[in-house]
Parts: C-alpha cells; structure tokens; sequence
C-alpha cells in the first residue's frame, strides 16, 4: 500500500507542476505570438466597436473611445419599440429557420444517396451539383430573379428561401461525411426490416451529427446574414429581413450608426445561440467513436 | 429453424464471375461453416444468403421456398457482421431491440423478449450502457442478441469473430457454439480461420476459387481430404507435400525414398501427403521413412515443430515436447501407412 501511496503523490506532484513563466521566450514564439494577438483584435475590434456604438449617444458616434463617456440603453429601448425591427427579426428567423432544416433534410438526403446507393449516372449528378460552387451568387442572382418573376414569387418568404432550400456545398460536405457510416450498419438495418428512409433516418442521420450540426450552422449564419438576394427579391418593408431592414436606419433617417449597431448586436444573439447548441453536438460527434474493438 | 438450398448459385460482379454455380444443402438446425481463404466467394455467398446481394443464376431456398427475390427483411434471417454493426449512439437494450422496430408486437411483448435475449447472452446489467463502454467480447455479445431477438429461422455469422483477440476468440468460440445447442437454430457461419471451422461446424464446407471444394464433418475434410488444396487449407500447421513418381515398386519421392505402397491409379506424376503430426521420429528399431537433418526447432510447450531438411526440400514434423533435437542432428522420421495421403499431381486429386 505504502509503495502505491508514494507512486500516487508523486504522479500527482509531476501532474501539477506550475507552468514556468520565467522561462525565456523564444524570438519566433514572440512573433507567432504577436501575430495572433494582432489577427485576434482585428477579428474582435468590430464587434467591440457594434457593442460600444449600442450605448452611445448620436453626439458620440464618432468620438473612437470603446467606453462611452456617458452610456445609455435608449437605442436598444427605441429599436426594440419599433415594431418594424421585431417584424424583421421575425423574418429572418422564419427564413433562416426553414431554410436551414431543409437544406439539412435535402442535402442529407442527396448526399446519403450519392454515397450510397450504386446507379448509373451517380458520378455525373454528382459532379454537376459540385460544379455550381463555381458560380459565383452574385451570377445567379438575376436567374434566380428571372425566376422568382416569372413564378410570381417576388414579395414573399417562398422567394426569399428558394435559392437556399437545398444548397451544393452541404451535399457535397453530407456525402463525404456518410463515406464514414459503414455499410454494414445499414446493411443490419435492412436485414432487420427497415425501410431505406428510415435506415436514413434512424441509422446513418445519428451517425453524422457532427456534418449536421456544422452544415447547420453554416445554412443558418448564411441566410440569417443574407442581404443581396433578399433586397433585390423584396420590396415590401413588411417582408424586409434583418440585414435588410437595418439599412433602412441609414436610408430613411441619415446614418444613424447608434440604431444600426444596435439592430446588430440584437442580431448577433440568434446566431450565437445556434453556434452554441450545435457546437456541443459537434464536440459529441467527434467523442461518439467506437465503432469497433 | 428451417433448411437452407443452394442450388446452381452464380453471382457475376460486372464481368467477373465470382460464384459458378454451387450447390449445396444445408439441414434443419445444422450448424455450416463456409471457410476458404480471402476472395474465395464465401461472404458473397452469405449476402447472396441474406438478400444484400442479387443473385445472377440459381436458386436460394429457406425452409423449402425460393427466397430469390424476396427483400432480406422478408426472409427471417438474421445477421452478425465482423464488425458488429450495433449503432454507437444506441444504448444495448436499444440496439438488441433494434430487430423488434417493425415487429407488431406490444411494448410490453417487447421489453420481455430484450430481457429475456440480455439474460441468456449474460448481458442484463449492461442494457443502458452505449457501444462506446463496452470491451470487443460484449459487443460481439449485444451483435448476436440483436440477431437472436426476432427468433429467425437461420443465423448468418459474417466473420464474427475476426475483430477479438486469441483469447476472446476462443470464449466467444464457445459460446456461440452453446448457443447453438440452446436454441438449434439453422447456422451458417463464415470464416477464414481453419481453426474456428473445425470446433464450431456440424458440417464444413471448404471454398476456392467461388467453387466448393469439399463439404463434410469436421473429421471427414480432415481425414480424407478430396484435394490437395482441401488437404493442405485443413490442418494447422499444413500438410507436408512431397513430389514423387509412381514405379512399379511403389511411389519413389523426388527426395529418395520409396514408399511401398502400389497406387490403383494411371497417375504417374504423384504428391505424397503428410501431416506434421504423423511424421514421429523413429526408434533405432523401427524403419524410417525418411532421414533428414535438423534446421530449425519451434517449442510449443505441449510439443515441438521441427524443421527437417530431406535433399532439397523440407518437411515439419511434430515431436513431444519433452524431445528437443539439436539444430544440425540427423533426424528419423516414419508415418503410418494409413495416413499418409496420395494426391494426382497434375490434377490434384486424391488416390484413393
């Protein structure tokens, strides 16, 4: 026991040993170091600046200083009176929202099929799915306007979701990420008596949590911050979506700096919310392993 | 429990035909293991068996009726994959009542049957744990729960015992084999490992090439192998194969020695088969049928494999244990004449 007892102390006197500050540091780890600080501000600054335009008053918008002299919450009193400003945050929510499960369902599905099912003209589809990530949006822009036209679905949510209800870059991301799903699982759930959709669903869609989450995030953050397709395809303030609706502050009333912040700090909260939740699934995925011994 | 036929099977992948027509019965509760070496159509076979696979020609019938066109699901079977196939994001309970999903049994019938399935495979206090915290042998485990909780009429095995380590291999071995006994279920197992097949089957059937070989007990493929091939694939270590010509005094090996024995065969060019085992060394009294020198020694413990060189070739012989000849010493071997086996060099079959 004794034997154990001095193993044990001295594992945990090894584990505990303090991080050496004085140490010199190295002339490139200074470099390295220097260079991310600065990446790290350049990245951080904008968002310190939107929170600290928030609580300033119109006088100070332009004065540089990050801690107002004399803060207040009157901007986020006035935007959050403004009727307009829930009705957009509603929008995008709606928007963002439906577009995401659906490019999620859709692109899982296209993707579960290009992996794994064997037909003739698979690789083709595929290619030509892959082959529209170089087209460049702002080229499929007045197609997709033509089309919204001819449709009838200018003004309204259907027009503002379409282009994004099933998207290239998330079949293409499922498809790699189903490679990873055995064949053996789906073939025990086939023995066992299920369906394809629900070997899709039950089986292969829990194994890929971590593709979903991520495709999530990015289908979300892409159209909640969406702005060019939604300005062209709306005019109605009504059907305005967040990005959209906070330029009106500086087209009807001047540039009123302190309102758009605002608007855009309010705005940072759903995406975050969503990083946070889909994160955590992200971080499951990766631990949920063993597949095999 | 029901029967499995396999009549005329052909399975083609594009222009390769990897299955040419075999045949073969399986009875009512018998336990059959497929075994040949890798690419030999055995686990094609088994899919063929399943419904993952179509089949190009042939007939597969289960209990009587053709199953060729019926979906896997609608020709109760089960099925335990060499990497288990249970889902990691499961708990045991739910991947071992994964079968029961589309079963119209009630919740209640359900839980029952899971628990019932736990309790003989020793698995009750596991039931809410996930894949991830089980060791290889309890996944093995909830695999072949999964299987056995839709009480199917035939249990495929793909394998299963290929991703343990030597000692779980054997426990696993042994439990499947008592399973067997327990619930007499039709079996059909695949594997590549010689050992498993000659401890677990009622009946083996030997595969090369996507044409069966041999098929019978354990003792029959062992004793009287029909072909080199089946000769050599059957047996740990391998059988000694010595070239030899027939005379009219006997077989006189290419090595020297003549084995009197006269062969009812037109065969000139012979192979003579020995098993390591059946090549002892010979008392100073006795005849010898070769001698030999030394090369190399391995001590198992139980017994002792010697590497001997004859002329130009060179055979492995088994000797207890306790005798552990030099390395360099001259060696007298003999066999018994029954068992050693003649084999037509050119085509590769036994002389009776």
């Amino acid at each position: 026991m004794s034997d154990i007892g001095i193993k044990t102390s001295a594992a945990s006197l090894n584990a505990a040993k303090p991080y050496n500050y004085n140490k010199r540091m190295e002339p490139a780890r200074v470099i390295r170091w220097t260079i991310l600080f600065l990446g790290g501000v350049v990245m951080v600054m904008p968002i310190v600046f939107m929170l600290s335009t928030s609580f300033k008053w119109p006088h100070e918008i332009y004065n540089l200083m990050i801690i107002p002299d004399d803060p207040t919450i009157e901007n986020y009193t006035y935007v959050l009176e403004d009727g307009r400003f829930y009705k957009w945050f509603i929008n995008s929510l709606i928007i963002a929202t439906i577009t995401t499960i659906s490019a999620v369902i859709f692109d899982s599905l296209v993707g579960y099929t290009l992996c794994k099912f064997r037909f003739r003209g698979r690789m083709i589809v595929f290619v030509a799915i892959l082959s529209t990530l170089m087209i460049p949006t702002e080229m499929l822009v007045i197609p997709w306007y033509l089309m919204a036209r001819d449709f009838g679905w200018l003004n309204s949510y259907w027009g503002i979701m379409f282009p994004g209800v099933m998207t290239a870059f998330g079949t293409f991301l499922m498809k790699q990420f189903f490679e990873s799903v055995p064949d053996d699982f789906l073939e025990a759930a086939r023995i066992d008596g299920l369906n394809e959709f629900q070997i899709w669903w039950t089986v292969a869609m829990p194994l890929v949590t971590p593709a979903i989450s991520a495709l999530a995030i990015f289908v979300f953050l892409g159209n909640w911050t969406a702005f060019i397709w939604p300005l062209i395809v709306t005019n109605d303030p009504a059907l305005y979506t967040l990005p959209v609706g906070l330029t009106t502050f500086s087209v009807e009333q001047d540039v009123e700096w302190e309102l758009i912040m605002t608007g855009a700090a309010l705005a940072t909260i759903p995406t975050l919310i969503v990083f946070l939740v889909f994160q955590r699934y992200i971080i499951r995925g990766v631990v949920m392993t063993g597949l095999k011994g | 429990m029901a029967t499995v036929e396999i009549k005329g099977l052909v399975k083609t992948f594009g222009k390769t035909e990897v299955l040419h027509g075999i045949d073969l019965a399986v009875e009512d509760g018998e336990f059959v293991v497929f075994v040949g070496p890798s690419g030999c159509g055995k686990s094609t076979t088994l899919r063929l068996l399943a419904g993952l696979d179509e089949v190009t020609s042939g007939e597969i019938l289960i209990g009587g009726n053709v199953v060729n066109n019926l979906e896997p699901k609608e020709r109760n079977i089960a099925m335990v994959f060499q990497n288990y196939a249970i889902y990691p994001h499961m708990s045991v309970r739910k991947n071992i009542g994964f079968g029961l999903r589309t079963s119209k049994m009630s919740k209640a019938d359900k839980v029952t049957r899971i628990d019932e399935v736990a309790g003989l495979l020793g698995m009750t206090d596991l039931l809410d744990r996930k894949p991830g915290q089980l060791s290889g042998g309890q996944r093995q485990r909830v695999a072949i729960g999964r299987a056995m909780v839709r009480d199917p009429v035939v249990f495929l095995f793909d394998e299963p015992l290929s991703n343990l380590d030597a000692q779980l291999r054997t426990q696993m071995r042994l439990e499947i084999k008592k399973l067997h006994q327990d619930v007499g279920t039709t079996i059909v197992f695949v594997t590549h490992d010689q050992v498993e097949a000659m401890t677990l089957a009622d009946r083996i059937v030997i595969m090369e090439d996507g044409y069966i070989q041999q098929v019978g007990t354990p003792s029959e493929v062992y004793q009287n192998p029909i072909n080199m091939f089946v000769a050599q694939f059957i047996g740990a270590p391998s059988m000694n194969m010595l070239p030899g010509k027939k005379s009219d005094v006997g077989v006189v090996l290419d090595t020297g020695p003549t084995i009197p024995l006269n062969l009812n065969t037109d065969a000139s060019n012979i192979m003579v088969g020995i098993r390591p085992n059946d090549l002892t060394p010979a008392r100073d009294d006795e005849l010898a049928l070769f001698e030999g020198t030394v090369l190399i020694i391995e001590p198992l413990g139980p017994e002792t494999l010697v590497y001997v060189e004859l002329y130009d070739c060179e055979v492995l012989a088994t000797v207890p244990g306790r005798i552990v000849p030099k390395i360099g010493d001259k060696i007298r071997l003999k066999a018994p004449e029954e068992e050693i086996h003649f084999f037509n060099a050119d085509t590769g079959v036994v002389i009776q």
